[in-house]
């Protein structure tokens, strides 16, 4: 079942006429995604390697049944292509696209809560349901199909998470990596809530980082909702203050967005948290045990 | 993107918010004129990004133009060190000196974004002057928060409600509405992420105007924001900051002594704070940046080079979109030209890293590899400390 993505999913690349959108856009098919279409304004009738291109993602939709985009529009114009894919009824956007203005992000977000479109990202290395579909900048190779939900505000952790997870024998139900942007459009407590929903998720990983306090908010969520075990890791316990660490969203200020906070937040929820960040697998498994344990006991 | 204090000044300025009349200066002998412009009675202010310069004496209130001289012959020129910039301190290359205004009250004033909502948010306090953020902690009902709903915008309405919150009324409520708009008005023009007013004050003379000010654009608005991008103080970075943004890498310097190359943000994090775990210092924090070419990887490797503190290197890699035997010849091609000497340990994980390790194995460098994080991170601190 896994969450999201799945074999059935039908992907218009927004921008597959640039060179990371074609690249993208055939590795995913590579993968065994159905890429159906590409939208890039004033190039319909091209196609890239046998996918059709057009001018709106309204076509898109309407002559290849496209249900989720994969953006890879340049910051100037990413937010209007996610408005696009949200009107012409695209079900689930996922922006890679990095360094979108936070005032066309607002907006974006405000717009999108009366649309049923979903959102994820924007600065997302996008989803996996590993052996069905992968949507983003994902390396497949890492992945195996599996009882594990991930969910992260990095890429490369992420990937290190998964290598992790998957060297111990733990595969993965769908990854989510949900953006390092301080607004994005998919949050923690949106992606635990469809694993917690999902049969094919067991337990879920959590990969965290400075800024915000999203993790509070989910360490308070996991507490009241969560019936899976969760476990996680927080990157950033050695960041100075102030100093903004890669991603627009990763800023510790005024004393607020500390990793130490995140961590202490989780663990009063249940969450198991790995020290460093070469014990996830590890954390994992112990998260899995004790609620295996748990439930004979009741 | 930060500004200084005089640059959000003029930003005001040309809103319609009131400011002290003022005098950026540069020298000794500019700041004595400044000074007797202002009849020799003013404040002389450094010009640094980062506040507390008032408990540092970095905003001093002088009474004639001697004492603003011997202000300057104190400040210019030298780092000015205070509770926010770290040990080494933020140089003074300008000062601001300032008529002195008679203060009847002093608020707090400020847009920023709430994260947790996804909009901006209006905060005001009739408690100026003061730490905004103790304030909402020991008394949260002097602090209100507004939050906008960007499709109906910052409204006349609102700011009137914020302006019986700060307890004027009659022309003032007026003046307060209109500096409110205005404070919107420059904050959305200019894709700033904060503008803050603290103290906003009312004057004796029975007026609103700005006594600091503070600024911060949002750096990935600089595309659309000309004017205020080349703005930038390059001075108020370290050396090697500025120039590893030039190539587009995220590098922060930090205190320690190991040099640390990785790609993608978080897991750049991550192995800083894997090297604090096995007790090593890291002296940087880089992320190269998941497309990075071999130019890009070549420059970074010559920053973690240039900067004197660093005796050995940690490259941890993880290769998806980067391959492992790109990042590899990169090192190799950087460790040659630059002639380092210094230990290296590599750690890759990916795409093609078994190819990468042959790489670096068969070019007569100083590097070790490592399969994992873990032992990548404990091979360089034990290489460099010291022979028992």
């Amino acid at each position: 079942m896994a969450i999201l993505i799945d074999r059935h999913s039908r992907i218009v690349v927004q921008g597959l006429t640039g060179s990371s959108g074609r690249r993208h856009g055939l590795l995913c098919r590579d993968y065994g995604s159905q890429v159906v279409a590409g939208v890039t304004p004033g190039k319909g009738g091209m196609n890239i390697d046998g996918i059709p291109v057009f001018d709106t993602v309204a076509e898109a939709v309407e002559l290849c049944q496209a249900d989720v985009s994969m953006i890879f529009v340049p910051p100037p114009a990413a937010a209007e292509a996610i408005l696009e894919a949200g009107d012409a009824g695209i079900r689930l956007a996922v922006c890679i696209t990095e360094g979108i203005p936070v005032q066309d992000m607002v907006l974006v977000n405000r717009a999108l809560g009366d649309r049923s479109m979903r959102l994820i990202g924007p600065n997302c290395p996008g989803l996996i349901t590993p052996g069905q579909c992968k949507v983003g900048i994902l390396p497949s190779d890492i992945h195996r199909p599996g009882p594990i939900g991930v969910v992260s505000r990095s890429g490369t952790l992420t990937y290190e998470a998964v290598q992790q997870l998957s060297n111990a024998g733990l595969g993965q139900s769908t990854c989510v990596g949900i953006g390092g942007d301080p607004i994005i459009g998919t949050s923690f407590i949106d992606v635990l809530a469809m694993f917690n929903d999902d049969a094919d998720t067991e337990g879920v990983f959590l990969i965290g980082e400075i800024g915000g306090a999203a993790e509070e908010e989910a360490a308070i969520w996991i507490r009241q909702n969560m019936r899976k075990p969760v476990a996680g890791y927080i990157a950033g316990v050695t960041a100075p203050p102030g100093k903004r660490m890669g991603h627009a969203g990763a800023i510790v200020s005024g004393g607020s967005g500390r990793a130490a906070d995140k961590i202490a937040a989780l663990r009063n929820s249940g969450v198991e948290v790995a020290e460093n960040p070469a014990l996830m697998a590890e954390v994992m498994q112990k998260a899995l045990r004790s609620a295996d344990i748990a439930g004979h006991d009741s | 993107m930060k500004l200084h204090e005089y640059q959000a000044k003029e930003l005001f300025h040309r809103y319609g918010i009131a400011v002290p009349h003022s005098h950026l200066v540069r020298s000794i002998e500019e700041t004595g004129q400044a000074a007797d412009a202002l009849a020799g009675s003013c404040i002389v202010k450094a010009q640094i990004h980062a506040g507390g310069r008032g408990k540092v004496g970095g905003v001093v209130r002088v009474k004639t133009s001697r004492q603003a001289r011997d202000a300057a012959r104190r400040l210019l020129h030298r780092p000015l060190v205070t509770a926010q910039t770290g040990p080494h301190g933020l140089p003074v290359n300008s000062l601001l000196v300032e008529e002195i205004i008679p203060v009847a009250r002093e608020l707090y004033l400020s847009l920023t974004l709430d994260r947790s909502s996804g909009r901006y948010c209006l905060i005001a306090s009739a408690q100026g002057g003061v730490d905004i953020e103790q304030t909402a902690r020991n008394t949260p009902e002097r602090v209100s928060r507004l939050t906008i709903d960007p499709l109906i915008g910052l409204r006349a309405y609102h700011a009137r409600g914020v302006a019986r919150f700060l307890g004027l009324d009659g022309p003032l409520a007026k003046e307060a509405v209109e500096l409110i708009l205005a404070l919107n008005r420059c904050f959305l023009d200019r894709d700033a992420s904060l503008v803050e007013i603290n103290p906003l004050v009312v004057t004796e003379e029975g007026h609103l105007l700005a006594m600091d000010a503070k600024v911060s654009i949002d750096d990935s608005a600089l595309f659309r924001q000309k004017e205020v991008a080349d703005w930038r103080d390059e001075t108020q970075f370290d050396p090697l900051e500025v120039r590893a943004a030039r190539s587009d890498i995220a590098y922060i310097k930090m205190d320690g002594r190991i040099g640390c190359l990785v790609n993608g943000a978080g897991l750049a994090m991550a192995t800083l704070d894997m090297l604090s775990e096995c007790g090593g210092k890291p002296a940087n924090f880089l992320d190269v940046g998941g497309g990075a070419d071999q130019d890009k990887v070549v420059e970074a490797f010559r920053i973690l080079l240039e900067d004197p503190a660093v005796e050995g290197i940690l490259v941890n890699i993880f290769g998806g979109i980067m391959r492992c035997d790109l990042i590899a010849a990169s090192l190799i091609a950087a460790a040659k030209e630059v002639g380092c000497s210094l230990p290296i340990v590599v750690r890759m994980a990916g795409a093609r890293r078994k190819e990468g390790r042959q790489l670096l194995e068969q070019a007569e460098l100083n590097i070790v590899w490592q399969d994992k994080l873990a032992s990548a991170a404990a091979a360089i601190v034990r290489q460099l400390s010291p022979a028992p």
